[in-house]
């Protein structure tokens, strides 16, 4: 395929004035997603994927700066873009589904109102039919009763419900580019599976493509075309995604999956990943931020990290593959 | 199960019986427009089933896990029996003594208070930020329990060690600590006044997988030097299996079945719960067995019909009798119950 891709995010680098220093959270980041296609962005809390969608969105907090990079999308840089164009890209062209769904939602507003105005604002309704359809969007991510359902406020939903809220508010308006944040973190299986299917609907349909960020890999493996595997601010393999949970290439890919419970193995026998993420403050960070807790560690480990092709669309950034 | 433990009373360690919550829920220009109609008598407003006349008993010692579709009242299941909220009817007994009769809002100066404790989903979100790691220990030791400066010093670097929370972490604040460090101070925080019963609310939904398995670890552990009892809410069904002796399933307020995990998970038998099982994310393709797709529309929780099915609509084997008599939880097989007619 040598279609143009919806996203392509190319050498993304992003650091962070803190008052200990400057941390470089992301470095040299680059992916693209093509149309219709979802892309599971994975990896332990703090390795970056947060920050990268926050980047792609335009919404890093102040203390963050994109020290490189472009981010193409529709023929533009988003990170070119001025606040006004962006501003008006949010809500109709790229939405995103923010972790923590309580806090994201307006507590002293109906939740059908809160659908019914992204509706307005973005989605080309009416005030007399957003009502309606922000109805119709409630049934499509199964809430039980939706006509009632739509006159609640957000403490009296239960988290989940929450959740399904803030995804019914992301998908209201047929978005181009969807970043979902966790989405289904805190949802039954079996809603997970219809937000998965709807999402896979829009994409199917509309052509919609996905970022999905998650820390569930056999999720990632069933519902995205491709893994992205994130460590430390930096892209570690990238892989079809039966094919990543069939044959990690990079040792940090196989320690995840070792660590995420399936079916067959007891508590006893799964292992952690050892070590953590190094201190991102270094100014001395190795070429290989994994190096310190890698057990496949060569000499040659110290020098600029290859990006190795493993196979169509594989490609691996590590001196000793597995 | 230690020898210091004095005998305790036969029976259960929790025995829930009947138990129910319904919410009012409506608009307040209905309640005013009832309010102020002398005409016509006051039609009751519409009630939220939450949790539906419920009953399950927890064995000392047994870890029970809890799930279901979000929604179908798991937290406020909770909630009641760690009373933190008051049934409409119903008993939540404790090892005898009969809990439901205490009010909410007295039932933190209870003298029950102590052997219920409650870990949270959001180990970050539970802390006081202005609290240390040491502070958010203690805190429940100083309301409950009688102890020294030095006794309390002691007990929690006792509790720091027994959650493996490195001492010298204690006096850091919540944002100065990692999410598996935050996930242990609100275990060593529970379990420091030494509950019978601990009661875990996704615990570890908010954490990495290569934390969640060393913070599951260290519960199975504390679990068997403490001889606790869990109820254990995860929507992370691999994890409910890796964990729990016996797993209750809940839908729309009920309980729908309940057995020995291993069997329920081998062989599920209400229509639920084995949707619920084959939609387990499942990264071979070869090893699913045929995805069950729910369609239909779930029935509402607000004013349920008592004579229809929960299920019914959404089930593929429903059938006219789902919506003419309500199935009862019943035995199907030597420890399992289920409530549905043709399981
Ligand atoms: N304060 C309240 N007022 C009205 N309805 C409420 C209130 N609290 C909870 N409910 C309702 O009770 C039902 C059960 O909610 P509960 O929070 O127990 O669900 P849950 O099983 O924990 O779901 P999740 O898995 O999403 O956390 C839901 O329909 C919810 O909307
Ligand atoms: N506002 C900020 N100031 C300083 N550092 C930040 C800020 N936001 C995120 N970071 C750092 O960036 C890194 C990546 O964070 P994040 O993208 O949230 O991770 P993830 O989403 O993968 O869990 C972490 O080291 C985090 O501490
Ligand atoms: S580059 Fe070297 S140290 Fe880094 S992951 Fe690969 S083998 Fe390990
Ligand atoms: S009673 Fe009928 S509707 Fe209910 S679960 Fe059984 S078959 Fe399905
Ligand atoms: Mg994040
Ligand atoms: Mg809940």
């Amino acid at each position: 395929m040598s279609a143009v891709p919806a996203l392509a995010v190319e050498d993304l680098s992003v650091e962070f004035r803190t008052r200990s220093g400057v941390v470089k959270v992301l470095e040299h980041v680059g992916f693209s997603v093509d149309k219709g296609e979802t892309v599971a962005l994975v990896g332990e809390s703090g390795s970056g994927k947060s920050v990268t969608a926050f980047a792609v969105m335009g919404i890093l907090d102040a203390a963050g700066k994109v020290t490189s990079g472009r981010a193409m999308f529709g023929g533009a840089d988003l990170l070119a873009l001025n606040e006004h164009d962006l501003a008006e890209q949010r809500g109709r062209e790229l939405s995103m589904i923010f972790q923590n769904p309580r806090t994201a939602l307006n507590p002293i507003r109906r939740v059908g109102r809160q659908i019914a105005d992204v509706l307005v604002r973005h989605g080309g309704a009416t005030r007399n039919d957003a009502p309606r359809a922000a109805i119709e969007m409630l049934k499509k991510v199964r809430i039980p009763d939706p006509e009632r359902r739509a006159e609640a406020y957000p403490f009296e939903l239960s988290g989940g419900m929450c959740q399904r809220i803030m995804i019914a508010i992301a998908l209201a308006c047929r978005p181009a580019l969807l970043i979902a944040d966790e989405p289904t973190t805190g949802l039954d299986v079996t809603t997970q599976a219809v937000i998965m299917d709807l999402i896979g609907e829009l994409a199917g349909e509309a052509g919609m493509a996905t970022i999905f960020i998650t820390h569930d890999l056999a999720l990632a493996a069933e519902y995205c075309d491709r893994i992205v595997v994130m460590h430390a601010g930096h892209i570690v393999e990238a892989a079809p995604a039966r094919e990543l949970f069939a044959h990690p290439r990079h040792p940090y890919s196989a320690k995840l999956l070792a660590a995420t419970p399936g079916e067959t193995v007891s508590l006893a026998d799964m292992a952690s990943i050892p070590g953590g993420l190094p201190d991102l403050r270094r100014t001395d960070l190795p070429a290989c931020r994994y190096s310190g807790r890698c057990e496949r560690r060569l000499d040659e480990c110290t020098q600029p990290l290859p990006q190795r092709t493993m196979g169509e669309r594989h490609v691996v950034a590590c001196w000793n593959p597995l | 199960m230690t020898g210091e433990t004095p005998a305790s009373p036969p029976g259960p360690l929790l025995d829930i019986a009947e138990l129910a919550k319904r919410f009012t829920v409506g608009s307040k220009q209905g309640l005013l427009a009832r309010a102020t109609s002398f005409r016509k008598p006051v039609a009751p407003l519409p009630q939220l089933h939450a949790v539906d006349e419920v009953s399950f008993t927890i064995g000392r010692g047994e870890t029970v896990g809890l799930v279901g579709e979000s929604g179908c009242g798991k937290s406020t299941l909770v909630r009641l029996i760690n009373r933190l909220l008051d049934p409409t009817s119903g008993s939540i007994r404790l090892g005898g003594a009969e809990l439901a009769d205490f009010k909410a809002r007295d039932f933190a100066a209870n003298p029950h208070r102590a052997r219920i404790q409650m870990v949270f989903q959001d180990a970050g979100d539970s802390l006081n930020p202005r609290y240390t790691a040491a502070d958010a220990i203690a805190d429940p030791v100083r309301r409950l329990k009688k102890m020294s400066g030095a006794q309390l010093k002691a007990r929690i670097a006792e509790l720091a060690d027994m959650t493996g929370l490195p001492r010298e972490l204690l006096q850091r604040f919540p944002h100065q600590l990692s999410g598996g460090q935050k996930a242990r101070v609100g275990i060593a925080r529970a379990i420091a006044v030494e509950p019978e019963l601990l009661i875990l609310d996704e615990p570890t939904a908010a954490l990495d997988v290569s934390v969640q398995v060393v913070i599951l670890q260290l519960l199975q552990q504390l679990k068997r030097e403490l001889g606790m009892s869990y109820l254990f809410v995860s929507h992370d069904l691999n994890v409910v299996r890796l964990l729990c002796d016996r797993v209750l399933v809940m839908y729309l307020g009920k309980v729908v079945e309940q057995g020995p995990a291993a069997e329920v998970f081998a062989d599920p038998k209400h229509p639920y719960t084995k949707a619920l099982i084959s939609a387990i994310p499942q990264a071979e393709p070869e090893q699913r067995v045929g995805r069950l797709r729910l369609g239909g529309e779930p029935r509402s929780p607000i004013d349920p019909d008592p004579t229809v099915c929960r299920f019914y609509g959404r089930c593929p084997k429903g059938t006219p009798r789902c919506a003419e008599e309500m199935p009862l939880l019943r035995p199907a097989g030597p420890a399992r119950q289920v409530a549905c007619h043709f399981a």
